[in-house]
């Protein structure tokens, strides 16, 4: 029972960044802006939340600078694949590289610890567990639960969800509808900022002590996975987060056992979401189509 | 917005990327300046330590062989509208192919034979990582972007699994394969890093040069990028172009891993490639891909990777991983807000006019 409530525990504690980050990238590309960022914005909020966090003894204070620095990568993005219609990928790739070499240098620069910020004191500093000490379960966890039902709720059920959906897939209507194109893009894509940006204060005062170089590790884009293999539909997503997570919680327990003879490659377990989702997107595993506008610059006729 | 007249050619192809530049390197300015540096001083150490001495020169030419080679595969692949973010993972199986290649034959071939085998296992192992990608795209219709990305997690963790469990050299603690026989030594030019691999980076230059625009392959490539309809209408399949264009990307990209591998380190090691199949993207952007432009951007990397070291050194609040924010700004600007300048220069020139 106890390896359970463990398993479980680890499973949710790994999976949040996940999901709020796979939250966001869906809301993001069912307006049709695919976010190949959502690493980047991670990692820019990792460092931001864990550096504020440090220097003014607040964790608040360290989520909201974490938020405000994701959200200004989001703004970036906005404005290279919105305003100027630029090539969203490679925006987002600029955004992930600028991340990881920003976020190194002004660590260096700002706390000579080779990129790393200082570690965090408990009580404070860092968002502790609300109901059980050894499950992790910062305020985040719940967070990053609710923000499942939220997500589904707004685009499914509101007025701005029916349009962020048509957005994605016919900008050319919604425009017609005399419906601003862009602000609706933005709004999406600025929700996106939002929730990456808890996904890395999670990681870096929650689930960590502090700032580590390119600590969120790919998982930007395990949540990218997510979103596919999800569908992106909100519940599905965070089915394949948890299972996601499930292998990772599983991948260090099974380090040294063997199946049937054979031990079990703890690498094999790590690629797997990255192979489950090159399986699904082939069709070979059922088929996931994408919005039918993303990754398409909307330009008004004039 | 009032559409204005098009820019005119020589404003699109010179000054436009040019402002872009300006604008990528306004911006690490501003950062330099923001962490308590005097921008100038460090643009001087950095000249200084990518062009001060000879052993210097060397360094930067070394480095700008891999960006030459990363950035050639961007760009064959981006002319046939493919977007190859998988470089890092290409270079990396690249790697692995030649240094199988090096540990089974070394001891039986001489240099002249063994280096030729080295490259062609490199360029054959990184066009299969690339070839799925690219069938997965042709035949099951799966974004090529999004399989090219997860490419490289699985190519890292394949590495990892077999340089611990399998490659590594007997009674090593570091997971490393044994030590190739100078058999397998790409020939050094001049003291340090810098080997014959730059030459083989430039024979590739004008290859690309030659393929994409004096072959029929080529041009079924690019018009293949450039209106896939068209091509369709011309007969060309579009399958077989996105294997083709893929490989040779893949193949380039691998080519890393024979200047890493068989240039400097002599053995298979972990994370040779080390963010080089990403920059291959600035230095395609930058060099507007096309060899000639791409040599140049690849210069240009190099002088930084290894002035930016240098500066390092000299300045300790200057990280050398201000080299990769150089690389995400250079993409920014030239690639995702390439569009930023352009209602500018419209007036400029309309200015000019009037």
């Amino acid at each position: 029972m106890d390896v359970v409530f463990l398993i479980a525990a680890a499973t949710l504690r790994v999976a949040t960044p996940l999901i709020l980050c796979a939250m966001g990238g869906l809301l993001s590309e069912r307006s049709g802006i695919i976010d190949v960022g959502l690493e980047g914005k991670m990692l820019m909020a990792a460092f931001f939340s864990a550096a504020v966090a440090a220097v003014t003894h607040s964790a608040w204070w360290g989520v909201a600078a974490g938020i405000a620095a994701a959200e200004a990568m989001a703004l970036l993005h906005g404005l290279a694949c919105i305003t100027y219609r630029g090539n969203q990928v490679v925006s987002g790739v600029a955004l992930n590289i600028l991340a990881s070499g920003l976020t190194i240098v002004w660590g260096n620069a700002w706390f000579q610890r080779g990129g790393q910020t200082p570690a965090l004191e408990g009580q404070g500093e860092r968002l502790m567990p609300l109901f059980f000490p050894r499950a992790g379960d910062s305020i985040l966890v719940y967070a990053a639960l609710l923000s499942v039902p939220v997500t589904w709720w707004v685009i499914t059920r509101t007025r701005f969800g029916l349009r962020l959906r048509a957005v994605g897939e016919m900008p050319l209507a919604v425009d017609t509808a005399g419906i601003s194109v862009p602000w609706l893009r933005y709004r999406a894509v600025l929700l996106c900022g939002l929730l990456a940006g808890l996904a890395g204060s999670y990681i870096a005062i929650a689930q960590n002590a502090g700032f580590t170089r390119d600590m969120t590790a790919g998982q930007g884009f395990i949540a990218l996975a997510a979103v596919i293999f999800g569908k992106w539909r909100p519940f599905p997503a965070l089915g394949a987060c948890l299972m996601f997570g499930l292998l990772d919680a599983v991948a260090i327990r099974l380090q040294g056992v063997r199946v049937a003879g054979i031990e079990v490659p703890v690498q094999l377990i790590q690629a797997l979401p990255y192979l489950l989702t090159v399986f699904l997107l082939a069709g070979f595993i059922g088929r996931a189509v994408a919005p039918r506008a993303i990754g398409l610059p909307y330009e008004k006729e004039h | 917005m009032r559409s204005r007249r098009p820019l005119p050619a020589w404003a699109e192809i010179v000054l436009l990327p040019l402002v872009n530049i300006a604008l990528a390197f306004i911006t690490v300015g501003i950062i330099v300046r923001i962490i308590g540096v005097d921008p100038l001083r460090a643009l001087e150490l950095l000249v200084v330590g990518a062009f001060g001495s000879p052993e210097s020169i060397g360094y930067t030419l070394y480095y700008a062989t891999n960006f030459i080679f990363t950035g050639l595969a961007v760009s064959v692949a981006f002319h046939g509208g493919l977007f190859n973010i998988g470089g890092e993972g290409q270079a990396y199986i690249g790697g692995l192919g030649c240094g199988l290649a090096v540990l089974a034959l070394d001891r039986y071939l001489p240099i002249w034979l063994m280096i030729p085998v080295g490259i062609a296992a490199a360029a054959l192992f990184g066009a299969a990582w690339a070839a799925v990608p690219a069938w997965l795209q042709a035949w099951r219709g799966s974004h090529i972007v999004i399989t090219t990305i997860m490419f490289n997690f699985v190519a890292a963790a394949l590495m990892v699994y077999l340089m611990v469990n399998v490659l590594i050299a007997p009674g090593s603690m570091t997971p490393q394969s044994r030590n190739f026989e100078p058999s397998a030594f790409m020939p050094a030019m001049g003291g340090n890093a810098l080997n014959l691999s730059l030459v083989l980076a430039l024979v590739c230059c004008v290859g690309v040069w030659g393929f994409l625009w004096h072959t029929p392959w080529g041009y079924a490539l690019r018009t293949m990028g450039h209106n896939p309809e068209a091509a369709v209408y011309a007969g060309t399949d579009l399958r077989r172009m996105t294997m083709l264009g893929m490989c040779l990307s893949g193949a380039l990209a691998g080519m890393v891993g024979v200047n890493e591998l068989l240039g400097v380190h002599h053995r298979i090691v972990l994370d040779f490639p080390a963010g080089y199949g990403f920059a291959g993207i600035a230095v395609s952007l930058m060099g507007r891909n096309h060899p000639f432009g791409i040599v140049l951007a690849a210069l240009l990397f190099g002088a930084l990777q290894q002035g930016g070291a240098e500066l390092s050194f000299d300045i300790p609040t200057i990280n050398r991983e201000m080299v990769v924010v150089i690389q995400g700004l250079v993409i920014l600007f030239s690639g995702a807000l390439v569009n930023l300048p352009r209602p500018w220069l419209q007036a400029l020139l309309a200015l000019r006019r009037s």
